[in-house]
């Protein structure tokens, strides 16, 4: 029973850091570039929703909430890529990251000045009750965290593998200017990934919101995803939310039947591992040579 | 009848003058190139055509439509397609993959029915996977169909992107460079798919070229160009002997 409460509250960390996990993933597919303000994305999402619902702030109902967030945070996204960085269009892919990385720290200013540092919570309807099954206790917020993120990995990955704009992402992000002169509009196309990432980002924020409270440096799970998104094999869709299960699962085994302290360390010393004897990722998508 | 017309186009970067008032027009059905030294202009005019450039002055249009009010990416839905001197294919995929990203301005279903992937998503899929293999055997790319574009080697390489750009079935098919650093017998073949592609398909041809021996073989006009103006225009005989062509590559007599 004891390894199973472990097992189904770690998925639903897992699931988490899954769902910031596809954010790098769906961003690196299209653009061939890591965003390390993934996390912060998720942070915002999470705060744009808090914003939208709490009583102390404008107390909209969640589910009248919920489509203005994933607007807000869609636009958000596909300002991003317009006004910032189409200016970087063509450079280095460093230029992007680096970025990225001082993207991170200003939206933790400001999340910190609208709402403060303090951690708040959301008031968010996944947060309420507990599921009792004799003596496993599941939180419906595991729950719904596990359900959702499955579906939405489901759907992300139908759309990279047989929609015409997800073929074309995957076009334009090993060769731009082909990707142009086969009729893809390539700058259109990004633009549209971010607006996808930054929604993917929100849903993440509002789950790891219902699980507990949240402030402006939740974004930092960001690194552990990123952790979760090399062990399952950058690029591929599955491998990051099976990455993110993975290193979800490890913490709470590790807390609860290694010394103190491996816990913490236990999702690097894999990521170390994985780089060690499968560079490429547990569910990389390097295909095997036909002969 | 003239499918292609540059109509005095001019391209400035900066102080260089890389295309200067060229007119020229390609007509429907027949094989043009475009010959002159380095740095004469001829892949600067390709990048004008595919719209990567904006001329300063003058006109470009496609069987009447007006190709600078396009984006790049609006282009091949005129039906031109192009190829690159220095190959740009999608170098993690197969040559299949890279032949169906051709079909791109072709595929008609909705986002939602390719979500749930509904029959009329497999018709189209599958009428399109036939007119990639059509290509596939026209130019004998059977052994590769599923090989990744980077353990290719060059030649090959040069025949799938030629592939591609015929995928999307192109009324006008834009060639840089087709037989460059291809052996004898590569550019033997060539020879043969540019007469192929001309007569069987009905694509009218633009292409940059060096080989002076396949300009000579395939095409019916040739335009010369130094310093991205026109030196001389006519069948490849009647440019080759042309005194000015002549000079630019040799340089002039009393020079030397």
């Amino acid at each position: 029973m004891e390894v199973l409460q472990l097992l189904i509250s770690g998925m639903a960390n897992g699931c988490v850091y899954g769902l910031v996990a596809l954010g790098f993933v769906l961003i690196y597919k299209a653009t061939e570039a890591v965003n390390f303000a993934q996390g912060d994305f998720m942070m915002l999402g999470a705060f744009v929703t808090l914003g939208l619902v709490n009583p102390e702030f404008m107390g909209l109902n969640f589910w009248v909430a919920l489509p203005i967030v994933f607007v807000i945070m869609g636009v958000f996204g596909y300002l991003l890529d317009l006004v910032v960085l189409r200016a970087l269009f063509g450079q280095n892919q460093v230029a992007v990251i680096i970025l990225t990385i001082a993207l991170g720290f200003i939206l933790r200013f400001v999340a910190g000045l609208i709402w403060g540092h303090e951690p708040l919570s959301l008031h968010s309807p996944l947060a309420l009750g507990d599921l009792r099954m004799g003596t496993l206790v599941l939180g419906m917020a595991d729950v719904a965290i596990i359900i959702v993120t499955f579906l939405l990995t489901l759907f992300l990955w139908q759309f990279f593998q047989r929609t015409k704009v997800g073929l074309a992402m995957q076009a334009a992000s090993q060769n731009q200017m082909a990707a142009y002169y086969m009729g893809i509009p390539v700058k259109r196309v990004q633009g549209f990934v971010w607006a996808l990432a930054g929604i993917v980002a929100a849903i993440a924020g509002i789950l790891y919101a219902s699980k507990g409270a949240i402030d402006p440096n939740a974004g930092f799970i960001g690194i552990k995803a990123f952790a979760a998104a090399v062990i399952g094999g950058f690029g591929s869709l599955p491998g990051a939310l099976m990455g993110g299960l993975i290193v979800g699962i490890i913490e709470p085994f590790a807390a609860r039947y290694l010394p103190a302290g491996w816990s913490q360390i236990a999702p690097y010393a894999l990521l170390i591992g994985v780089l060690l004897f499968r560079p490429h990722g547990l569910f990389a998508q390097v295909r095997v040579k036909k002969v | 009848m003239s499918l292609l017309t540059l109509d005095n186009v001019t391209l400035r970067f900066g102080g260089l003058t890389a295309v200067n008032r060229l007119s020229m027009t390609v007509d429907e059905g027949e094989v043009f190139a475009l010959v002159g030294p380095n740095g004469a202009g001829k892949s600067t005019v390709f990048n004008l055509i595919s719209r990567f450039y904006t001329p300063v002055e003058g006109r470009i249009t496609f069987d009447g439509t007006d190709l600078l009010r396009l984006a790049p990416d609006e282009v091949p839905s005129l039906g031109i397609a192009r190829t690159f001197q220095n190959i740009e294919l999608f170098d993690q995929a197969t040559v299949l993959d890279n032949l169906l990203v051709g079909r791109h301005r072709h595929r008609r279903t909705t986002l939602v029915e390719q979500m749930l992937h509904l029959p009329s998503v497999r018709r189209e899929e599958r009428a399109h996977r036939e007119a990639v293999e059509e290509v596939i055997d026209f130019l004998d790319l059977q052994p590769y169909r599923n090989k990744r574009i980077a353990g290719l080697p060059y030649g090959v390489r040069k025949v799938v992107e030629m592939g591609r750009a015929l995928a999307s079935k192109p009324r006008l098919l834009l060639l840089d460079e087709p037989a460059s650093g291809l052996s004898v017998e590569e550019t033997q073949n060539m020879r043969w798919w540019i007469d192929d592609i001309r007569r069987q398909m009905g694509i009218t041809v633009l292409m940059v070229e060096h080989d002076m021996g396949l300009v000579s073989k395939v095409c019916d006009r040739v335009l010369a160009l130094a310093d991205g103006a026109k030196l001389a225009e006519g069948t490849p005989q009647e440019v080759q002997n042309h005194p000015a062509v002549i000079e630019a590559y040799l340089g002039t007599g009393d020079a030397a």
